[in-house]
């Protein structure tokens, strides 16, 4: 099912967020919520008000400024039957956690042959522009991506929001969901019914037939955009989204660019050494001789975030940059 | 000894059961290093000689489905908690019939059928894991408890502080058992470890113990205590046990005056946690020393019999390096 068919009920991201996390959280008393003012203040993004009063403060815990700590405190009550889910407010914060994601969580499963494992949703976020500076506003999910033994999704509709964060609960492996801090407000519609969104299944959220765009998470939109202007130019774009990088759909984008023989992947990370390069390098060798021009990857600046508004929004992928990437392909 | 430990009079049968555990450390512990100096172990391995009352003193006041974490140096604590030495020496060995499948290895050692969460390779890495299992029982109601097994180095660590703080507000039924064998590694921890070890727990209103490791029975006693306090919901305590690891660092490491005397290892050996034991109870006629030999014998038999299991047994399928990398 595809966001355009089902139905009218319109949510925000955010809500999409909150209301995966307290159908799950009614449907199994394991699934928990710990993080830094998850509970009354209901994020410091506002994003799960009023769940503390539903669950109350044993399932919506407000944890110290510790991330890293409370990240292991819930690998250990992941590996004794509950599921938690972690809330670390700024993707950047991730980098406290590293030992306790990379080499704990991501690894238990496999060096204990199997005996255990951590059932662990870790909830974060990506993106820049929001005037936070260096150190609120990196996407780093390619450092989780390339870790094997975790999975990482990067919904970008509230759609998919709900959907994989519903699925990244259930799973038994660690999870970690990128959520864009823009992209809170953003709206879509949302069905009343239940539904899951399996791992590992790219959607086209535009199809084409002269050129692909494969664009993550708020990049999807970005590349909507481009799309859209393309049109005027008489060039047919399709635009696929992974919304999950681990574990990712190598066919689908494949079959995506041997129809096009153009391919654009667009991410919000640094570019270098990160997901545009892994699509387009798995791209590269499924589809090489589709290919009628060499790829093309638009993905964030490789300096630090910088404040100065203007400055700061050169650093992210745009429809503009992207638009530009596309003449190229389609010209010369 | 402890006398106090003694006057309770626990029935022998539990205190050869105690002796017996700690002598199954120890000459898996030789077996380990034996492996090693005939190059058949591959890697490394921190062998826990020395120390092996503390293991066997902290598992004995917990129930089977109580849940422990361990460190490095964790063939003791896992032995402690009821795993059977042919596997893990299978595991030494990188078997597929060890506990792990041979893709832990010596260091990560997971036993969940006995609660052990598993060693884990970072200084202080567990710590987390063990509060989180506790806080999962606390809410799962029922009443398991966690210890958390961490040498002194992992005082170094912020990661200790953070869980003691979150355990103490939360009350949480953990029990912090700092091993104090006095090295961090290779360096003496008189020059890593500034003011009171007692007090950095006592900062987050955590009761403390100081414990002599090499008494079994007051590790034992302060561990049952610190139990009995967090099953009834009392909250975390802090085990300071000082100890001392015969060997070295690791079994490569052979040569240690560069950074400790032969002296202070052999006062230490004076202290032999299963030497004491055992002198006690000859004391006070609980076991003869033939009892004791036949005991070592027995013992001796289990482990020889282990090497040849874990020797003779078959490497994993090249398949299963991609198996179990999710679940």
């Amino acid at each position: 099912m595809s966001a355009a068919e089902v139905g009218e009920r319109i949510l925000t991201m955010g809500q999409a967020t909150r209301e995966a996390l307290a159908e799950e959280m009614r449907r199994d008393p394991m699934v928990f919520l710990i993080g830094e003012d998850v509970a009354e203040a209901g994020t410091a993004f506002k994003v799960l008000p009023g769940l503390v009063d539903e669950f109350g403060p044993e399932r919506v815990i407000d944890t110290p400024i510790s991330e890293p700590r409370f990240t292991g405190i819930a690998l250990g009550a992941a590996m004794t039957g509950m599921r938690p889910v972690v809330d670390i407010m700024f993707g950047d914060f991730l980098t406290l956690v590293m030992d306790q994601i990379v080499n704990q969580a991501a690894k238990i499963h496999y060096m204990s042959g199997g005996k255990l494992k951590a059932p662990l949703t870790v909830r974060t976020t990506l993106g820049a522009t929001r005037r936070s500076a260096a150190q609120h506003s990196q996407s780093l999910h390619a450092w989780l991506a390339h870790v094997p033994g975790l999975k990482v999704a990067l919904p970008s509709t509230p759609y998919d929001t709900k959907g994989l964060m519903k699925t990244a609960i259930r799973d038994d492996s660690p999870v970690i969901v990128f959520e864009d801090k823009m992209d809170f407000q953003v709206k879509g519609p949302v069905p009343e019914e239940e539904y899951l969104i399996p791992f590992g299944v790219a959607e086209v959220k535009r199809p084409g037939e002269d050129v692909t765009i494969v664009a993550t998470s708020s990049m999807v939109r970005v590349a909507l955009e481009a799309a859209q202007q393309m049109e005027a130019e008489g060039v047919s774009v399709e635009v696929i989204d992974p919304r999950t990088i681990v574990p990712l759909d190598r066919a689908a984008l494949i079959a995506s660019a041997q129809k096009t023989g153009r391919v654009v992947v667009v991410d919000e990370g640094y570019q270098s050494y990160g997901v545009t390069a892994e699509i387009a390098a798995v791209i590269a060798e499924g589809a090489f001789y589709y290919l009628d021009r060499p790829l093309a990857r638009v993905g964030a600046l490789d300096v630090p975030v910088p404040f100065s508004p203007g400055l700061e929004d050169l650093t992210v992928p745009s429809a503009a940059r992207v638009v530009e990437a596309i003449r190229k392909l389609v010209r010369g | 000894m402890s006398s106090t430990a003694l006057k309770t009079e626990r029935d022998a049968d539990r205190l050869l059961r105690i002796y017996t555990d700690m002598l199954r450390i120890r000459l898996f512990e030789e077996a380990a290093n034996g492996l090693y100096l005939g190059a058949k172990m591959p890697g490394l391995a921190h062998l826990y000689s020395g120390e092996e009352g503390v293991a066997v003193g902290v598992c004995a006041a917990l129930r089977d489905d109580d849940y422990i974490t361990s460190t490095h140096r964790g063939h003791g604590h896992c032995l402690a908690k009821g795993a059977a030495a042919d596997l893990m020496l299978a595991e030494l060995l990188g078997k597929a019939v060890g506990y792990c499948g041979g893709k832990g290895g010596s260091m990560h050692i997971a036993d969940q059928a006995r609660g052990n969460l598993g060693a884990n390779a970072i200084v202080g890495g567990s710590a987390g894991i063990a509060t989180g299992a506790a806080m999962s029982a606390k809410w799962r109601g029922t009443d398991q408890v966690a210890a958390c097994f961490f040498g002194e180095g992992a005082l170094g660590q912020g990661l200790v502080y953070e869980v003691m703080n979150m355990a103490s507000l939360w009350r949480l039924p953990v029990v912090y058992v700092c091993e104090n064998n006095l090295y961090n590694e290779y360096t003496s921890a008189s020059e890593t470890t500034a003011g009171s070890i007692a007090q950095r727990a006592q900062a987050f209103d955590i009761p403390v113990r100081e414990v002599d490791g090499q008494d079994v029975l007051a590790v034992w006693d302060a561990t049952q205590e610190a139990v009995d306090r967090a099953r009834s919901g009392g909250g975390p305590s802090f085990l300071h046990c000082r100890t001392y690891r015969q060997y070295g660092h690791h079994v490569g490491d052979v040569n240690r005056t560069t950074y400790r005397s032969r002296e202070e290892e052999q006062e230490w050996a004076q202290r032999d946690p299963i030497a004491i034991l055992g002198q006690a109870m000859s004391d006070l006629e609980l076991a003869d020393a033939a009892a004791l030999e036949r005991i070592r014998e027995e013992v001796q038999t289990e482990i020889s019999q282990g090497v040849e299991f874990a020797l003779a047994a078959p490497y994993p399928d090249p398949d299963e390096v991609y198996s179990e990398v999710y679940a």
